[in-house]
């Protein structure tokens, strides 16, 4: 059942050291907001699962807030490295990060399966490819019926799941549309889900094949507008593409990112306080 | 009129010629979305654009810069969600063409985009799979545009995210895969071809004023020229045109260039 709630206090609730956490949201909607909190909060121990860590997943690795992540592509979507994720992987900074790699279409279906309690997947997928033999968790299953080997891989069923949406009602009804990605499979594969949305409203008035999130598979659901940047939300403002590749010059250097999460989330008190800093050209000298 | 191109816009081209009309095209982000959307405003006004993040027909004004913008969705025929988009058009065997990019590519065009070094202390550690896997095995055939040069053509590779057509003959068959595998792999210097028996990758059009010492030069096998051996007919004009508009557009509405990866 949702409760509407402030970011922190839905972060304190149900985002627990230890647990394994999925913020989905394909370069569309990505919960930055969440993502923030969370380091704001300091948890530790966090097995991340996300298809593309982009840099909500490389702030949350830099920060020390993660021990394990499972993922399919790792990059900085139309600029090149995730530097704080590479240094994770390649050096242990700032500590092990022990990796569970997978292919898109392969999480995809796992997400499918977590949605539909189902304990694996199964795909066409992964023949002839190295992947197998760097993950034992990919293995394969024969169809009783054909006969055909087919790949077969554990569901994704996550503690908490967090997404970003455009709307919910005061019930907490959610609505997004745009570029979906694997958001409805991952609220409905995991224990307990948050939502952020861009705003409340008091009806959504959704065609009725719109992707609706009923308020009784969300655990909070908080309004935070602007909560995906830098990433976007479709129909209230797009992608900060500047930031995107600012983030690769504040990444690269690790004192340089530490001084940023330390002065752009540690020291600030919310979202808000933190979007101020990013419109405050003097701040933004000093730090891109 | 068109004398002066440089070797990546005769790579793009050439990519782009590849793509008839109104085939189903499974894009890749960075080279192989900019070679699609050239074909698209060219000889291929058909051709349908598949975007792994969901976006089927897209036809995106501008080249997307990351592989989910919200123009790809504006200008679709409809938007599915990841999972569909993978299970049903793509696993369905609704996809004629995967088009890919590579960051090391050997002999039989399997294609690694995981690590250079070993995987659990690697050297460079590279994005991983996101959707070539079973791009590469799925699609009815697979066109691949990379950059030509002894690190990215390799005679062994250290990881196979992809594959191409594994140790060469009949072992894509044998291995159950239901595509034909790489049809082409279109480079800044030349086009390599698959060999119909062997299955080796071979040179089957040199593009103007490339030698072919330096096509040898920037392979790291001991690469062979099919015996059919053209001429890469130069860019057109209008070919040139429409992919410079395409670029400018790009960068006065990103503020950079469209091909970064």
């Amino acid at each position: 059942m949702a409760e509407w709630m402030k970011l922190a206090e839905a972060v304190a609730a149900h985002v627990q050291d230890g647990d394994t956490l999925a913020m989905e949201g394909f370069t569309h909607l990505i919960p930055f907001a969440a993502g923030h909190e969370i380091i704001r909060q300091r948890r530790r121990n966090l097995s991340l699962i996300r298809m593309t860590p982009d840099l909500i997943y490389d702030q949350l690795i830099g920060a020390g807030c993660a021990s394990k992540l499972t993922f399919s592509w790792g990059g900085n979507p139309g600029v090149g490295s995730l530097h704080r994720f590479r240094d994770a992987i390649e050096n242990d900074w700032p500590n092990h990060l022990a990796i569970e790699e997978r292919s898109h279409s392969d999480l995809a279906n796992a997400y499918v399966a977590g949605a539909a309690n189902l304990p694996f997947a199964v795909l066409r997928g992964y023949t002839g490819s190295d992947f197998p033999r760097v993950n034992p968790q990919i293995r394969s299953i024969t169809c009783p019926f054909t006969g055909e080997v087919l790949a077969a891989t554990p569901a994704v069923r996550p503690d908490v799941a967090v997404i970003h949406a455009q709307k919910a009602d005061w019930k907490g009804n959610v609505l997004l549309w745009g570029i979906l990605g694997v958001q409805k499979e991952a609220v409905l594969s995991a224990k307990r889900a948050i939502v952020t949305v861009e705003e409340r409203v008091q009806t959504l008035d959704a065609s009725p094949n719109a992707c609706v999130l009923p308020h009784w598979v969300i655990s909070a659901v908080c309004e935070v507008p602007r909560g995906a940047t830098p990433s976007y939300a479709h129909g209230y403002y797009e992608r900060d593409n500047v930031f995107y590749r600012a983030w690769d010059r504040v990444s690269r250097d690790r004192e340089r990112f530490c001084a940023w999460i330390e002065h752009h989330l540690l020291r600030t008190r919310d979202f808000e306080e933190y979007l101020a800093m990013q419109r405050d050209p003097q701040v933004q000298a000093v730090f891109q | 009129m068109s004398e002066h191109y440089s070797s990546e816009e005769m790579m793009t081209v050439a990519a782009a010629r590849m793509l008839r009309n109104g085939a189903v095209c499974f894009v890749g982000i960075g080279l192989p979305s900019t070679a699609a959307n050239l074909a698209r405003l060219t000889h291929a006004p058909d051709a349908v654009l598949v975007y792994e993040s969901g976006p089927i027909g897209a036809k995106p004004p501008v080249l997307p810069l990351s592989i989910g913008d919200g123009n790809l969705a504006d200008t679709a025929d409809t938007v599915v969600s990841t999972p569909e988009i993978f299970r049903y058009w793509l696993q369905g065997g609704r996809i004629d063409v995967g088009f890919l990019g590579a960051a090391q590519l050997d002999k039989f065009a399997n294609i690694n985009t995981t690590v250079v070094g070993p995987y659990e202390k690697p050297k460079v550690r590279l994005p991983g799979a996101g959707g070539a896997p079973e791009i590469s095995s799925s699609a009815k055939e697979v066109l691949i545009i990379v950059k030509q040069t002894k690190r990215t053509f390799v005679e062994k590779l250290d990881f196979i995210t992809s594959v191409g057509f594994l140790t060469g003959g009949n072992a894509r068959e044998e291995a159950g895969l239901s595509g034909n595998g790489p049809a082409a792999v279109i480079t800044d210097l030349c086009i390599l071809r698959p060999d119909p028996v062997s299955r080796e990758l071979k040179i089957t059009s040199i593009h103007h004023d490339v030698s072919r010492d330096a096509i040898v030069a920037s392979t790291g096998w001991p690469v062979g020229f099919a015996d059919s051996c053209e001429d890469t007919p130069i860019p057109t004009g209008a070919e040139l045109d429409t992919l410079r508009d395409l670029k400018a557009r790009t960068a006065a509405a990103h503020g950079t260039q469209g091909d970064a990866e």
